[in-house]
């Protein structure tokens, strides 16, 4: 008979269910399963002729991808090629937008005079919210609409699962999942889908591992950060002709440090909170594909760039209006953003980096994409009035404001270690409905990147000054 | 109980040989995945490379390819053709 029964009646069924199951060893259920493929056996015996195309070039293309000489600098390799196509693509229609975003302003700026419109409406609105929309913009969608399509590519080709080949001895040792090198893969576009796809890791103490170590890849919304920040300081010093190479370099090494962190934290997490067995690890190869160009190009322009760039706009535009509501608000001689900075200045002192970069990390906890206009934002309501829209321009704002090589390579390893982004931590409450591993999510990074910036300064000043 | 008279484990198996499977000796969900992937009893397996640092193990099993780790294949248990 059946009955409305609750929840906890239904659990007690599944219970028993599985005692009887249990009880009969796997005798029932690999019956079951022989017959399923008996049958399946038959029927494409009937239907299916086989064609051995594919197999071959499959097999030839893995014996150099996943080769013992060949298989890891290949990796290597394409990984820096990707970046160095993003950089030197993105440099031109970077420039374009922003001359176009940036010559608006002041059509916008007639307009407003034009109505007679207050000063601090102007403020608000144009220097505001339209300025940091024109970063974000500019700065963002040129090396994602590069970057994604390229990863998408790789994708579609069914290179990814030759990653995870590659790289699961090294997750092993971390008593790791190898799958976990897909979902970092995913980390790349989005950390917060990066986390719901830990999904596909069975274990649930390797996907815990999996889920609290994504954020150690920079994902869309830091590589912009990362990669003008790198293109200022770190290749000034190269000779004009190699300065994308050096770039794709530096941002390569960043990324294997992030991956060397995965690592460290995966293997010292297994030993510590998160002990374990290691579990088991069935990963099927597909054949190489031809890609289908036009659903590359859909999934990575619509699905990620586009999705990615509206959540960027969404937060930006308001962040940038209380950035410059914040920079022009005045206590005694200084503004908000001044006291606040400068209230965080010595922590932030010790650690390589300013008071107004420590800011700009925190109030971008909503989306890392605004870091970079925050952080710009706040230099320039707090001195005197620039006009820029080149990475030049850039440049000298940051070295007017006192930056040296040493902030920049503590901005980016702060950047590439920290604290993950809002929407990321709410999808790690949700993935794993708990509050504790949430804060653990955030703790862990932050005290690495903290610790890591720390020991950079010190020894850095203790060498050199 | 089921024995595996003169049976060897699947990673004993060198590259480019063929056999075939005899019986499972794994538990759980893995018993469960292994044998949605068409890993059964009477099953002709073809290991065909190891990863770069000697594992995983890649295995053609009804034209898919699938990588196994060593602990896991030591638990199927196979015959050479």
């Amino acid at each position: 008979m059946i009955t409305y029964g609750s929840k906890k009646q239904l659990e007690e069924l599944k219970k028993e269910a599985e005692k009887i199951r249990l009880s009969k060893g796997n005798i029932i259920g690999d019956t079951i399963v022989s017959d399923i493929f008996n049958n399946a056996e038959k029927l494409a015996h009937k239907v299916v002729r086989q064609g051995s195309y594919s197999v071959n070039w499959t097999t030839k293309t893995d014996n150099i991808l996943t080769s013992k000489i060949l298989g890891y600098p290949i990796m290597l390799l394409l990984l820096s090629t990707v970046f160095w196509i993003t950089i030197t693509g993105a440099n031109m229609p970077s420039e374009i937008i922003a001359t176009v975003l940036f010559g608006f302003q002041d059509v916008l700026t007639r307009w407003f005079i034009m109505i007679d419109a207050p000063n601090w409406l102007h403020g608000v609105l144009v220097l505001g919210l339209y300025r940091a929309l024109a970063w974000v913009v500019s700065v963002m969608l040129p090396p994602m609409a590069i970057f994604f399509p390229l990863f998408t590519l790789l994708e579609d080709l069914g290179y990814l699962p030759r990653v995870a080949f590659n790289l699961d001895h090294l997750f092993r040792k971390a008593n790791a999942c190898g799958k976990q090198s897909l979902t970092m893969c995913m980390g790349f576009g989005c950390n917060a889908a990066g986390v719901v796809s830990c999904r596909i890791i069975d274990s649930p103490r390797e996907k815990l591992i999996a889920i609290l170590t994504n954020n150690f890849v920079p994902c869309n919304g830091r590589f912009p950060t990362l990669i003008a920040i790198g293109t200022i300081f770190g290749a000034g010093a190269v000779s004009q002709g190699y300065q994308s190479l050096a770039i794709a370099g530096i941002i390569t090494i960043l990324i294997l440090l992030g991956v060397g962190t995965t690592f460290l934290v995966s293997w010292v997490l297994s030993r510590t909170i998160l002990r374990g067995e290691t579990s088991s690890m069935v990963l099927e190869l597909p054949p190489y594909r031809r890609p289908k160009i036009g659903s590359v190009i859909y999934r990575s322009i619509i699905d990620r760039t586009i999705f990615v760039l509206r959540r960027a706009i969404l937060v930006a535009a308001p962040a940038g209006a209380i950035t410059w509501m914040l920079g022009n608000i005045f206590i005694v001689d200084l503004s908000l953003i001044g006291h606040v900075a400068h209230f965080l200045h010595p922590i932030a002192h010790s650690i390589g980096l300013d008071g107004f970069i420590l800011m700009a990390f925190i109030l971008g906890l909503p989306a890392n994409e605004i870091i970079l206009p925050i952080l710009i934002m706040s230099y320039i309501s707090s001195g005197h009035m620039l006009e820029f829209d080149n990475l030049v321009d850039l440049r000298n704002l940051l070295v007017d404001n006192g930056w040296t090589w040493l902030t920049a390579v503590n901005t980016m390893l702060f950047s590439l270690l920290h604290w993950p982004c809002a929407t990321s931590l709410l999808t790690i409450l949700k993935e794993t409905g708990s509050k504790k591993w949430t804060i653990m999510a955030f703790i862990i990074p932050t005290t690495i990147a903290f610790t890591l910036c720390f020991i950079v300064t010190q020894i850095a000043h203790f060498l050199f000054i | 109980m089921i024995t595996y008279d003169k049976s060897i484990p699947l990673s004993q198996i060198a590259v480019g040989c063929t056999c075939r499977i005899v019986g499972l000796e794994l538990d759980g969900i893995l018993r469960r995945r292994i044998q949605d992937l068409g890993i059964i009893p009477g099953t002709a397996v073809e290991c065909i490379r190891r990863g770069p640092s000697g594992d995983p193990t890649a295995y053609t099993i009804r034209g898919t390819t699938v990588a196994l780790r060593k602990e896991d294949a030591s638990l199927i248990h196979v015959h050479l053709i």
